[in-house]
């Protein structure tokens, strides 16, 4: 491990650990941030960076270990405090409210009061013109957040951290909104932040960022801190060894698989979405899956995972375009009925707010777009949806005391079983799987990636997509990288590490 | 495995429909015990007929209210089918373009007025679908478009005069059951079957529950909504049928505040205004009680002003104890 500085350190974390109830996100992690310096923070999703950023600024109170500020213990009870002792956090999710000014926004709760108690807005006004100067932003400070461009909202955000006087300022993925001149801004900021002593933790996927403006290097890992050091020490290959390490445990072996025709080809998908998280734009997009072949999609967050597969999907008929052919007919997929007719299935990534109807039954949940595609018609034909039922309880080992039992009442992993049966009855021919183990145990697991295994051998093309790296690597035959909008690499399991992929998956600027 | 395996079952609501029940026969037994005249068969009926228009109204509203929106419009829309029936039936049409002079038979002008009321419920669902504006504004705009419209084809004036064949539809009685009440059997046994046995039925539900889930399982939504919206309409224009039918008369400020005891109905028999929870027979019930205490009011000579106060508490009681059983549950 390289040796940090001899500097004192500002904040340092010791020997902290962390569960939500189950495994530890954090293991015994010891972190520390110098005056004057920017340590920049890496690692893979779920790595445990933003949890200990959240313990430093006081979002979570319950954890294992010492928090040393100016070398005296603390422990926060809620963030205001931390904010009150010189630590505030930009978090990656913007935090503003809209209808209300920039000058109010950044001053929140703490509006400066004439002698009758009301908003004293002289004061308010210079104050914020102070900030708004600093950051080179010329809207006035009457200018309402909600008028304001993602990136701008973003100073204001960052305006309001500063006002605290904040000594140490943490930024969780503070570009992912902004363009390059405005990251040019930030840096100048950040730069003169710390010519006057401020200290800076910067967390952020792209590297060429982290090379231009950190003094110190944090590699995180599954919880631990695994390598740290000068900026000027590591080079890409170094940071991306440490995000991945070394070992590939195997919990499940996928059997070679005989591949037949092509099922599934898309050529020159393009999708532009405008959002107020950030524009997705995905471009040039094209592959092909063949029946039994497991085809796994890598990405860090904000990729454009997620909107590529509901895209195809027909979830954005009028912002997408590109060609789809299915078994080699091109197919015109304008709507999500007809992306399911012509043999599609999507499992969507959030179970409980894109794939359940929380209110409905067991049996309900799990015909409902069989009904749309399979079974003509006015009426819901009830003894074709009990058999349909009965047949994927069984199949699925779903555990459930009766078909018609809320979909609340039974576990995550049960839950997910019948999303995944909803879609088998809809008898597809290509499955779109967005995160298929997404927070269910360990058992459910392995039932889940057994299942994949059978589809494929059944036949079906499969299109994985996972966050987790050994997820993929398991499960796929062949593995795509989304990174700047489209595909950075397409490469077969008996080529794939690790490293190349994480050097496909981290973007350029 | 039972054989009901596939009905719509939602925890709560089938104690929430027993729990009206039971409000409905203890008010009915103290109202029995109290009065004179409440347990008469002439009175029973008359408290059906009474009901039998607010019904209809809750049975559409109940269907745009599982699609998690609302009505506003429903009096609004009652009147203006009403009294387009009431004008047709009396006066005919004049189309000067083509020279012409159309009369209508009874069943041509209740055909045109449920369809103007259909298509007025129509717009209500472009406007939630396509123009993306909330149901409460939309149908609120529509409450005084509609208003506007039956002034105008009124002149203000009372339409009235309109024969014994078609007034047969308000005070008539067939096989011994008033008329009103054989037409809202008919509309609450064939809203049953759509809310329990079609697949549009399931969807509705599945909309109201999480829209998103719905869409992504290929469910057309925008479709779903403009379907429920016209029935809406629909349900409303029926309801004006029985209003004019009853009265013998299309008046131009019918059906005035009828959106409220409408929400009241369905709210009291347990449908939820967020969406997905809730059922046709909830609505009946939620009705009758609101019938039934009206009606023992008036008999027990309670001011009007005190009528209204006790109506408000009934619902407030209603929901509450909904909120209450909810909280304890989760």
């Amino acid at each position: 491990m390289g040796k940090g500085t001899q500097e004192t350190p500002i904040l340092e974390a010791k020997h902290i650990s962390k569960s939500f109830a189950g495994p530890l996100v954090l293991k015994d992690v010891n972190f520390s941030v110098y005056p004057g310096k920017v340590t920049a923070l890496i690692g893979e999703n779920g790595a445990g960076k933003s949890t200990l950023m959240k313990i430093l600024s006081g979002v979570y109170t319950d954890y294992e270990g010492q928090v040393v500020l100016r070398g005296d213990p603390v422990r926060f009870d809620n963030p205001r405090q931390a904010q009150e002792a010189g630590i505030s956090i930009i978090l990656q999710e913007l935090n503003v409210l809209p209808n209300l000014t920039i000058a109010e926004n950044i001053f929140l709760g703490r509006e400066p009061e004439t002698a009758y108690g009301t908003v004293d807005k002289q004061q308010l006004r210079k104050d914020s013109k102070r900030y708004l100067e600093m950051l080179k932003m010329e809207a006035t400070p009457e200018t309402k957040v909600s008028s304001l461009k993602v990136a701008q909202q973003q100073l204001v955000e960052i305006a309001g951290a500063l006002s605290y006087d904040a000594k140490i300022l943490i930024m969780d993925e503070p570009t992912s909104a902004l363009s390059d001149t405005e990251v040019e801004i930030l840096f100048d900021i950040i730069r003169e932040y710390k010519k006057q002593g401020g200290a800076v933790v910067y967390i952020s996927h792209k590297l060429e960022e982290l090379f231009e403006i950190s003094d110190e290097i944090v590699v995180m890992r599954d919880g631990e801190i695994v390598d740290t050091g000068h900026t000027e020490s590591f080079d890409r290959n170094r940071i991306v060894k440490g995000m991945v390490g070394r070992e590939a445990r195997k919990v499940f072996i996928r059997k070679k698989a005989d591949y037949g025709e092509e099922v599934f080809r898309v050529s020159d998908f393009e999708l532009f979405l405008k959002r107020e998280t950030g524009d997705c734009n995905l471009h040039d997009i094209s592959f092909s899956v063949r029946r039994g072949e497991i085809v796994g999609i890598f990405g860090l967050m904000g990729a454009g995972r997620t909107e590529l597969l509901e895209g195809l999907f027909g979830a954005f008929p009028k912002q997408s375009k590109g060609t789809i052919f299915i078994e080699g007919q091109q197919v015109a997929i304008r709507s999500v009925e007809q992306a399911i007719r012509a043999g599609m299935a999507l499992v969507p990534e959030d179970r409980k707010t894109q794939g359940l109807f929380l209110g409905m039954s067991v049996s309900q949940n799990l015909t409902l777009a069989a009904l749309v595609s399979r079974f003509p018609g006015v009426m819901a034909p009830e003894a074709r949806e009990r058999e349909l039922v009965t047949d994927y309880i069984n199949k699925l080992n779903i555990d459930t005391p009766s078909p018609t039992k809320p979909i609340n009442q039974l576990s995550g992993g049960n839950q997910q079983k019948v999303v995944i049966s909803k879609w088998l009855a809809t008898q597809p021919n290509i499955l779109f799987l967005d995160e298929p183990t997404r927070g269910i145990d360990v058992n459910a697991k392995r039932e889940v990636y057994e299942l994949i295994n059978q589809l494929a051998e059944a036949g079906k093309g499969i299109l994985l997509v996972s966050s987790e790296l050994p997820e993929i690597l398991t499960l796929s035959d062949r593995i795509l990288v989304l990174a700047n909008g489209t595909i950075t690499a397409d490469m077969d399991r008996e080529e794939a590490t690790k490293e190349k992929i994480m050097h496909a998956a981290i973007p350029n600027r | 495995m039972n054989n009901n395996s596939l009905s719509i079952s939602i925890p709560g609501i089938s104690w929430q429909k027993f729990q009206s029940l039971i409000a409905i026969l203890l008010l009915s037994a103290l109202l029995a015990m109290l009065t004179d005249n409440f347990l008469t068969t002439e009175n029973l009926w008359n408290v059906l007929r009474q009901i039998s228009v607010n019904v209809c109204i809750s049975v559409g509203l109940t269907l745009v209210i599982l699609t998690a929106g609302i009505d506003l419009s429903v009096g609004s829309v009652l009147a203006f089918g009403g009294a387009v029936t009431a004008g047709l039936l009396k006066n005919g049409v004049e189309v000067p373009a083509f020279n012409l002079f159309l009369e209508f038979t009874v069943m041509g002008a209740i055909i045109a007025g449920l369809s103007v009321s259909t298509f007025l419920g129509w717009i209500n669902g472009i406007a939630v679908t396509k123009l993306r504006i909330p149901s409460f504004i939309a149908t609120l705009a529509m409450l005084t478009m509609a208003r506007g419209l039956t002034m105008l084809w009124t002149g203000g004036f009372p339409i009235t005069g309109l024969g014994d064949s078609f007034t047969f539809i308000g005070t008539g009685w067939l096989l011994g059951m008033p008329m009103p009440v054989w037409i809202t059997a008919v509309v609450v046994g064939l809203a049953m079957i759509l809310t329990n046995k079609t697949k549009l039925g399931r969807y509705i539900y599945a909309i109201g529950d999480n829209e998103e889930a719905a869409y992504l399982s290929g469910i057309n939504v925008k479709r779903v909504k403009m379907i429920v919206y016209s029935l809406g309409g629909l349900l409303a224009g029926v309801g004006g049928l029985i209003v004019t039918a009853r009265l013998d008369s299309a008046q131009p400020n019918a059906g005035f505040g009828y959106e409220l005891d409408a929400i009241a109905a369905v709210v009291i028999g347990g449908t939820s205004l967020y969406g997905g929870r809730g059922t046709i027979m909830g609505a009946v019930l939620g009705a009758l009680l609101i019938g039934v205490l009206n009606n023992g009011l008036v008999l027990l000579n309670v001011s009007p002003f005190w009528q209204q106060v006790i109506k408000g508490l009934v619902i407030l009681i209603a929901v509450g104890l909904d909120r209450f059983q909810a909280e304890g549950t989760e």
